[in-house]
């Protein structure tokens, strides 16, 4: 027990992940500010500035500048960090297709937070569920201590020769990057033993000169897509295998795939991401103790969509409701519809029903899970409603 | 003559000034040299997957973020210890226009890094539209002369005035007509411990259309004429300028181009001619070309 919470301390989520950036090593972090990112990178610089961290601190002119220096970076055979959210993702959007076509294995920090317009600087995750396409890994955390833990797993997972291919760590922006709760910082030699130095074979070098970035026409670009696609699969092993070496190491375990709760027996299950796990968990408590058979699906790693995991977890529940933080506006939402496709071809028939919810930083209560969960329970008999924003305040409409 | 750093056999049209401009800077600079270009007309022409012309290691990832993805190789060159040239080589559309962020940043990070802007004056890749460096009265695909239109309604933007707003050390203007010139210059901007700008003309056959074989004394006269005064800034003052001994009339270099060409029908546009010409004037003026 002494070891194992010797690191344990009280800091700003922000600040920890900083910590654990450090941790991994980064010849190179590009930082442009954006709330409610700053503070990552704010604490880096300071690690920087005080000698603490051996890394090249740029301060670019863009979030589309951050990113595209990582490009650089990784092509000359370092490693890459970047943070950043919402409006500052989407800038990227054009270099996020680039780092994954180019095999590049930045990890990021996402600091979820809404898109504009209207302008809105809290949390929900349109941001980082509308890259879903663009070739990351993705990864949903539930508090800081993961948010922590999934940093450093990512560079072992996207490093991976298999695998080369960056990954978003998806944090609730000020939910957990403002939150102050207790946190074992990783130790770092640990660290390095868990994540050695990144030696990629090919790097832009004039004694092995390699073109990188050549244009594909019709007849190859069919195949370079393909790999990447393949690559996506592989790391639905690789994000498990690492989970469970980083629990051997750290003694730390989220599920690799998704992580379930009260989920075996449970008739009416929920599915959502991120920090909303919680309220959801607190939620099952309730009404577990009212004899209510409810569970919890936590999706951790949404890129790639772990469609055989999903199908075996939710085998036997009556209902389902899937909670998440993203509209695909015309459409419904990322995970529901995703989830949807997953069943479509098996042969499970359970009635899903979505909701949007916390968007723009609207909380999510207990009572609202509660209210969620008798939507459920109805839908057993019959869908109502397929997909519904929750708490929809008519009266402003 | 060494082996070029340039392989033959690349895509580029018969008669295109960028080829040999890239060769002449790849001759300067030597083989310890990674070079970063934007997509463009070089790109495409140089490497079509799985061929690639490139005889030092090479990297391209978007249209408007060279100088950042050069930012991110020199740091890493830097903290390895090791000494490699880093250029940017780019067209005009991407160094004048959608990559001038991040050129903006590369210049004001001080970076150790050359970049080089074989100017073409105009979107080549894309079939000749205008760019920010396109000259005044050029038609193109999207200034076309017409009824109503003398081309291209706006002159140049002064990109090299714009490096030196960013206290770059090292900016100069050359021409591939004028290769002594341009290998000397290149060797001067690898010597600095910081940022340079060279920005060559480099006439383009299918946008400007000449007489294929006509390139480089095009090239001279956009010189001789005043219009591409060839310059030298080292820390912000001008400390070279190549003297033109007999200079030419701007129309002389138009008259060569089909890009002009609206500029000569039954002399109704001598009034552009004329603001062209003291477009050169001026220069020959401000920079004293002329001894």
């Amino acid at each position: 027990m002494s070891e194992k919470t010797a690191n344990m301390k009280v800091v700003e989520g922000s600040y920890a992940v900083a910590h654990a950036v450090m941790c991994c090593r980064p010849d190179v972090i590009s930082a442009y500010p954006i709330t409610p990112q700053t503070h990552i990178v704010e604490n880096l610089s300071q690690m920087v500035a005080d000698g603490e961290l051996d890394s090249e601190f740029l301060t670019v002119d863009s979030e589309f500048s951050a990113l595209s220096v990582l490009v650089g970076v990784c092509a000359a055979g370092g490693r890459g960090y970047s943070s950043t959210t919402s409006q500052g993702l989407a800038l990227m959007y054009e270099v996020l297709y680039n780092v994954s076509g180019m095999r590049m294995p930045v990890v990021m920090n996402v600091a979820n937070r809404a898109m504009g317009a209207p302008l809105n600087i809290w949390n929900d995750q349109q941001d980082s569920i509308g890259a879903r396409d663009v070739g990351w890994l993705q990864i949903y955390v539930e508090n800081v201590q993961e948010a922590v833990d999934a940093t450093l797993q990512a560079y072992k997972i996207a490093e991976d020769a298999e695998i080369r291919t960056p990954i978003m760590v998806c944090m609730d922006g000020f939910i957990l990057t403002h939150v102050y709760e207790p946190v074992e910082l990783l130790d770092k030699e640990k660290a390095r033993e868990f994540l050695p130095t990144y030696q990629p074979a090919d790097i832009l070098d004039p004694a092995h000169p390699k073109t990188f970035g050549a244009f594909a026409d019709p007849s190859t670009f069919t195949e370079f897509r393909y790999q990447q696609f393949e690559s996506q699969l592989k790391a639905l092993g690789k994000i498990e295998k690492v989970a469970r070496e980083f629990e051997e190491t750290f003694g730390r375990y989220y599920g690799g795939l998704l992580d379930g709760y009260f989920v075996e027996d449970a008739e009416i299950v929920i599915i959502s991401l991120g920090s909303v796990i919680g309220t959801i968990k607190d939620a099952i408590d309730e009404m577990r103790s009212e004899g209510k058979k409810v569970g919890l699906l936590k999706v951790r790693c949404y890129r790639p969509f772990p469609v055989q995991a999903l199908r075996k977890a939710l085998k036997d529940a009556c209902a389902i409701a899937v909670i998440e933080k993203d509209v695909a506006i015309g459409g419904e939402a990322g995970l529901v519809t995703d989830l949807k496709a997953a069943f479509y071809n098996s042969n499970i028939r359970t009635p899903i029903i979505g909701f949007a919810a916390g968007l723009g930083g609207r909380d999510i209560t207990v009572k609202d899970i509660r209210k969620i969960v008798a939507k459920a329970e109805a839908a057993r008999k019959g869908i109502q409603s397929e997909f519904e924003f929750l708490n929809l305040r008519t009266e402003i409409l | 003559m060494e082996k070029s750093l340039l392989a033959p056999g690349h895509r580029a049209c018969a008669g295109c000034a960028m080829p040999t401009t890239i060769r002449l800077v790849l001759d300067a600079a030597g083989p310890n040299t990674i070079v970063v270009s934007p997509t463009g007309c070089l790109e495409v022409t140089t490497t079509p997957f799985p061929e690639s012309a490139w005889c030092v290691p090479w990297i391209h990832s978007l249209f408007e973020n060279a100088a950042a993805v050069a930012s991110g190789v020199e740091v890493m060159q830097k903290r390895r210890g090791k000494n490699t040239n880093v250029i940017v080589i780019g067209g005009d559309g991407s160094t004048f226009d959608i990559g001038i962020g991040s050129n903006s940043g590369m210049f004001e990070r001080g970076h150790k890094i050359l970049y080089v802007c074989y100017d073409n004056e105009a979107y080549m890749n894309t079939g000749v539209q205008r760019s920010g460096s396109t000259p005044f009265c050029a038609h193109t695909t999207t200034t076309p002369s017409g009824s109503q239109s003398q081309g291209n309604p706006r002159p140049k933007k002064d990109m090299p005035a714009i490096a030196l707003a960013h206290k770059v050390p090292y900016v100069a203007t050359a021409s591939v007509a004028y290769p002594v010139d341009l290998r000397r210059k290149v060797k001067k901007a690898l010597q600095v411990n910081g940022p340079s700008y060279i920005q060559v003309n480099a006439p383009c056959i299918t946008g400007w259309t000449f007489e294929a074989g006509t390139m480089i004394e095009l090239a001279r006269l956009a010189v001789e004429s005043g219009l591409w005064p060839l310059t030298e800034y080292e820390n912000g003052e001008l400390t070279g300028v190549k003297k033109v001994r007999r200079p030419k009339l701007v129309e002389e270099y138009l008259k060569m181009q089909g890009r002009y060409k609206h500029l000569f029908k039954k002399g109704e546009c001598a009034g552009m001619l004329g603001q062209i010409q003291a477009m050169a004037d001026a220069n020959i003026a401000k920079y004293q070309l002329v001894d």
